[in-house]
């Protein structure tokens, strides 16, 4: 199917639309939208951030979601507990694949598990002492923990428990930073509000802690890299072009992270940021406390990449700027054999997207590098400032879809019949079932790093891997074949 | 919280909303003072007593709802 115009796309929004009952269709009418250049501001075409309604499929997570498994589950040397019911903290264990260096149990903790396992008791009586007591043996088993968190799951915010307190008595007690994280999953619409909340709580119990120690020497060149969180080694591929250019990363939040490094931020010259939507909060924190300046910056394919690198070096002297074009330069050969090689199997190829805080944006220079289009992209929990940027990024009468709902999005794909469907797990298997080729854009089907120029390259890789691979050609059963004509089977109707 | 963005103009955050907005217009923006009715892109308005000498950014201020 060719490219659709925008009153096709109209016209389909309509059409799936139209299955709702009145309030229902009023309300997602406002989170879907055929996108237009024209638009400046996003909010006059979509709408975004607000609850999803009572009894459609969402995809969306939980503010505990956002604090515990986003931005502090990857700091490798905290421990985080779940603070609450076991089932939070163990179905989300490991699930995102932020790769570390270290001794899992001994100096570094990412993939293990703590929770405080709440019984009947605890919910009737509070769990603040058993919250004080698993902590103090935290410390006894793990004594090279350099802090511990206390991530509140949805009980501890019902019952009213003090974390607070208990976090500041054990923090004497062991003399460690303990963070109190408010992220009860209850709270927000999404797992946005988790993000957020986790940041307040980085500046309300990390960031300051060493203001007043200078041991630690910074240079002209120190910047971080703020909201990568190594999802199969993506910070590492992403690390090594800004080291390359002569840069010296002193953070990495949160990916490989650690607490130390987080301490250390204030001492950069320069934040760099890659998931706005989930650390926007605290680089501006440090914009407004610390002066330090911040820039969002793409590591998804040759092209963003290069933009970006000349941006983060504009920051710099002449000698980075110099740099930051041979590092151009010396991977120009690597890139240019992957693009020759996979550009004639995958050009023209049409991907869907929806994911999460950057992705739905971000990956699209990557796609179209290799000659494929992007028609249609979405957000899981992203607000308006996302969209704005999504709206230059977008080919021009292509889809929109704010917090898909499970329905919409099978419509959707019925009708235009992507080549390719990048999504999360939750996803994968209707439209593998469907026939069509799918890959997990959030744990890169565990694959990955997707960052940088190493990154592109099994980027690429994937892509054809999935698309091109033979199986599609066989999901009708040979009793059944023709039948039909085989492209109707092709795509699932 | 108010910063200057890329392309200077100013980018007004309330962070109880989570809402980012550029600024439209200002009442009173000369050099001695800075403030009065503040008004979004977005169409809301929002007052601050002004304020001087007018502040640097990025800063954080509080704002009331202005009708
Ligand atoms: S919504 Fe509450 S109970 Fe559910 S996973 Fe999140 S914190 Fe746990």
């Amino acid at each position: 199917m060719s490219v659709m115009t925008r009153e096709e796309t109209e016209a389909l929004i309509q059409e799936v639309l139209e299955v709702y009952p009145e309030g229902a269709k009023k309300d997602r009418a406002k989170h879907l939208t055929v996108n237009d250049h024209e638009v400046e501001q996003s909010k006059k075409c979509i709408t975004s951030n607000r609850k999803s309604l009572p009894g459609v499929m969402t995809i969306r997570g939980c503010a505990y979601a956002g604090s515990k498994g986003v931005v502090w589950g990857p700091i490798k040397d905290m421990i985080h507990i779940s603070h609450g019911p076991v089932g939070c903290g163990q179905y989300s264990r490991a699930g995102r694949r932020n790769y570390y260096v270290g001794t899992t149990g001994v100096n570094t903790f990412g993939t293990m598990n703590f929770t405080s396992d709440f019984q009947e008791k605890d919910i009737v009586f509070g769990g603040d002492k058993k919250l004080a007591k698993i902590m103090t043996e935290i410390e006894q088993l793990f004594p090279l923990n350099k802090g511990i968190t206390v991530q509140s799951e949805c009980p501890i915010g019902l019952i009213g428990d003090d974390i607070e307190a208990v976090s500041k008595k054990t923090a004497k007690e062991i003399e460690k930073p303990v963070v109190p994280v408010r992220c009860e999953g209850f709270r927000g619409v999404s797992q946005s509000l988790g993000h957020h909340i986790a940041n307040d709580a980085v500046r309300d119990w990390v960031l300051h802690n060493r203001d007043n120690d200078s041991s630690f020497e910074s240079t002209d060149y120190d910047v971080t890299i703020i909201g990568d969180y190594n999802i199969g080694g993506d910070a590492w591929s992403s690390r090594t072009l800004l080291e390359e250019m002569g840069l010296r990363v002193i953070a990495q939040w949160s990916g490989d992270g650690t607490l130390a490094e987080m301490e250390n931020t204030p001492k950069a010259k320069l934040n760099l940021l890659h998931c706005y939507r989930s650390m926007n909060y605290i680089s501006r924190h440090m914009e407004e406390k610390y002066g330090i300046p911040w820039m969002e910056y793409n590591f998804f394919g040759p092209t963003k990449i290069e933009e970006s690198l000349r941006k983060i070096a504009a920051f710099f002297d002449e000698t980075i700027q110099a740099n930051a074009e041979k590092v151009i330069e010396k991977y120009k050969a690597e890139y240019d054999a992957v693009i020759a090689k996979y550009r004639p199997r995958l050009e023209g190829k049409k991907v869907m997207l929806y994911v999460g805080g950057l992705r739905p944006r971000h990956i699209i220079g990557a796609y179209e590098d290799l000659g494929m289009e992007v028609v249609g992209t979405g957000y899981e929990f992203a607000h308006n400032d996302d969209y704005d940027r999504t709206i230059k990024d977008m080919g021009n009468a292509t889809l929109i879809y704010d917090d898909v709902t499970g329905y919409e999005f099978e419509e959707f794909v019925k009708k235009i019949k992507p080549d390719l469907i990048g999504s999360g797990i939750k996803e994968k298997y209707i439209f593998q079932k469907m026939g069509i080729p799918f890959r997990q854009m959030h744990s890169w089907d565990y694959s990955g790093p997707y960052h940088g120029y190493d990154g592109f390259a099994i980027f690429a890789r994937d892509m054809d891997m999935t698309l091109n691979n033979p199986c599609w050609s066989k999901i009708q059963a040979p009793w059944l074949k023709g039948e039909e004509e085989p492209e109707a089977a092709a795509a699932g109707a | 919280m108010i910063r200057v963005k890329d392309n200077g103009a100013l980018l007004f955050y309330i962070a109880k909303k989570d809402q980012e907005d550029e600024i439209a217009s200002v009442e009173k923006d000369t050099e001695t003072e800075w403030g009065g009715e503040v008004e979004l892109t977005d169409g809301s308005k929002y007052y601050i007593d002004p304020i001087s000498p007018p502040p640097t950014f990025p800063t954080t201020l509080r704002f009331k709802r202005a009708e």
